[in-house]
């Protein structure tokens, strides 16, 4: 029997021909990550190994993006501990602030993550990475310490689940993000718990680079241990441009088995908004529609690419933000930031009344930068509504695309898009 | 012998311990925090040996160790839940905080209920009901790694070995 291609992957970096799901093994990985709020964590751990170097300075990343710009005096503390491991060891991917992108945005853009690599990351969205064609998963600060000292982490071989999305045609405005909605909508924040969520179907095949990384990012929610897309043409497009070093590429074999397949209709899908306090409370929007809303968050590691920005800035053209209404923007990189300015996006946003922040993590874990207030609402196009996420544990977050964000914006309330816009 | 607190079904690691408070990442600090938006009383009132009792799904959601750190710090002996979040589940293993899987007991136990845990043996009593139960055993190589005590002492002995 075949194997799929997270079994591949994890196979060749075990040194084995085959892996087995409930196999446990050890494997080599191509990049460790952490960011501000786990890399402190791990550097301390790492510190009681006893070992003075790191096994390989151009496999570590450390992205300062959490509570950067340092959002007060303790949090420059935890950046400055990366900062200096960063210099004792020498390591290569690190950007300080003003260079800096949410690290599931940036390592992708800068082909840090790339087709047929391994990495564990100490942050659970590191799950995004599948879209590449990569087997990323999110593990804790202790890990990411074994696996910068030791270029090794030890994997149970996940089971996986297909999920089948058919025919290339979707209803206006419905996005990556509200595929994996209805998902997770469908099977539950446990639906997929330490299993794999492999997305095909010529539904994918037709979605782009930016729609595929919101897919995979939202694995996690549905307990997932990781999300994964075959790379093709529009994946080898995206990674040629930018990789600077080797890799590889693997597809499923046909006779590979799935603990399930899930087959979906595209057209079927309409445009979703999750209700608190989970991701996996999913209704259509028009069940949503009049709800009254405080804040509107657009960006993070879900849905801060440039894709999203234009669809923001299509919409908010030439309208205002409702006067009670806070829209807050967050480009998820610097690059992502300046071609937004360059197209003239960000001049529309500002124009429309809202307000655009350098990339940081800010807003959608309730760090910094936008928090709310006992009893707010926010609508925003981040990963997770759970009590407190954003701020007050009275607060609530409802999770939807960016089309429904902006246009919610402009409407002070929850809408469908072609509400705001004629020919929507 | 412990408190139980009982808490329900996807318990996730902002509840456990909210983002805004990962700006620092010292135990007792985390523990200061541990499970406030579920229950404000409970860094309060939890005493060393009181045990945590969760539905399905237990520490969902974000990869902060903070929350296995925060629990542990705040003095709990061991938490029981139905099933967990995969990488709190890892998370734990990995700071030798004691984990337990048993649907049954969780069924069997109520807030407020004396509890005690054999973590040799998975052994899991209710005082206060006068019932036992039996946790899910592990498998064999995180039997391992809970024996040396978590990842990084595990680690430290098999570079010696190497
Ligand atoms: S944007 Fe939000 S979900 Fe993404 S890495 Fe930052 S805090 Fe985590």
């Amino acid at each position: 029997m075949g194997m799929t291609i997270s079994e591949k992957i994890l196979a060749a970096h075990a040194g084995l021909d085959k892996v087995r799901p409930g196999e446990i093994i050890n494997a080599k990985l191509d990049l460790v990550l952490a960011n501000d709020v786990t890399g402190p964590v791990a550097i301390k751990e790492f510190s009681k190994l006893g070992i003075d170097r790191v096994y390989d300075q151009e496999k570590i990343a450390l992205v300062p993006d959490h509570f950067t710009p340092n959002k007060d005096i303790a949090s420059a503390e935890q950046s400055k501990i990366l900062r200096d491991f960063v210099k004792k060891q020498q390591i290569k991917h690190f950007w300080e602030t003003g260079r800096v992108g949410i690290e599931h945005c940036l390592l992708p853009e800068q082909g840090v993550v790339l087709p047929g690599d391994l990495i564990i990351g100490a942050d659970s969205h590191t799950c995004t990475y599948g879209a590449v064609g990569a087997f990323a998963t999110g593990v804790g600060s202790t890990d990411c310490a074994a696996g910068m000292a030791t270029g090794e982490a030890w994997f149970r071989v996940p089971e996986s689940l297909k999920f089948v999305f058919n025919g290339t045609k979707f209803q206006p405005w419905v996005s990556g993000k509200d595929l994996i909605l209805y998902l997770i909508g469908k099977i539950g924040v446990d639906g997929a718990r330490y299993k794999v969520m492999e997305f095909t179907g010529q539904g994918i095949r037709s979605l782009s680079m930016d729609n595929r990384l919101t897919m995979c990012n939202m694995a996690i929610e549905a307990g997932a241990k990781a999300g994964i897309i075959e790379p093709d043409e529009i994946t080898l497009r995206y990674v040629k441009e930018r990789a600077k070093r080797e890799y590889k590429l693997y597809k499923s074999d046909l006779d590979a088995s799935y603990e399930n397949i899930f087959e979906f209709n595209s057209e079927d899908i309409p445009l979703q908004v999750a209700f608190p306090h989970l991701p996996e409370n999913t209704k259509p929007v028009d069940e949503a529609s009049g709800i009254k809303i405080d804040q509107v968050v657009i960006g993070s590691c879900t849905n801060g690419r440039l894709e999203d920005l234009e669809i923001t800035a299509n919409i908010l053209k030439g309208k205002k933000i409702h006067p009670e209404i806070r829209c807050l923007i967050f480009p998820g990189t610097q690059d992502i930031y300046l071609e937004a300015l360059r197209k003239g996006w960000i001049e529309t946003m500002i124009e429309a009344g809202a307000a655009v922040s350098t990339p940081t993590c800010g807003p959608c874990l309730g760090g910094h930068m936008g928090i709310l207030a006992k009893g707010e609402r926010a609508l925003s196009t981040t990963n997770r509504n759970f009590v407190g996420r954003m701020g007050h544990p009275q607060s609530e977050v409802y999770l939807c695309n960016p089309a429904v964000a902006a246009a919610s914006a402009i409407k002070g309330e929850i809408v469908h898009p072609k509400e705001v816009v004629k020919n929507g | 012998m412990g408190k139980a607190w009982k808490f329900g079904h996807d318990i996730d690691t902002d509840v456990i311990i909210p983002a805004r408070y990962l700006n620092r990442s010292e135990p007792e600090h985390l523990a200061a925090h541990c499970m406030e938006d579920a229950d404000a009383s409970f860094a309060q009132n939890v005493q060393k040996g009181d045990i945590i009792v969760g539905g399905k799904n237990f520490g969902c959601g974000s990869s902060r160790e903070h929350a296995p750190l925060a629990i542990k710090a705040a003095g709990i002996k061991a938490v029981i839940a139905e099933n967990y979040g995969r990488i709190f589940f890892r998370n734990a293993l990995n700071i030798g905080m004691p984990i337990l899987e048993c649907p049954e007991a969780v069924e069997g136990i109520e807030s407020g209920d004396q509890v005690d845990v054999n973590l040799i043996n998975g052994t899991i009593e209710n005082f206060t009901k006068g019932t036992t139960f039996k946790a899910k055993p592990f498998p064999a190589f995180m039997q391992e790694l809970i024996k040396a005590g978590g990842l990084i002492p595990y680690v430290k002995e098999n570079k010696k070995d190497a």
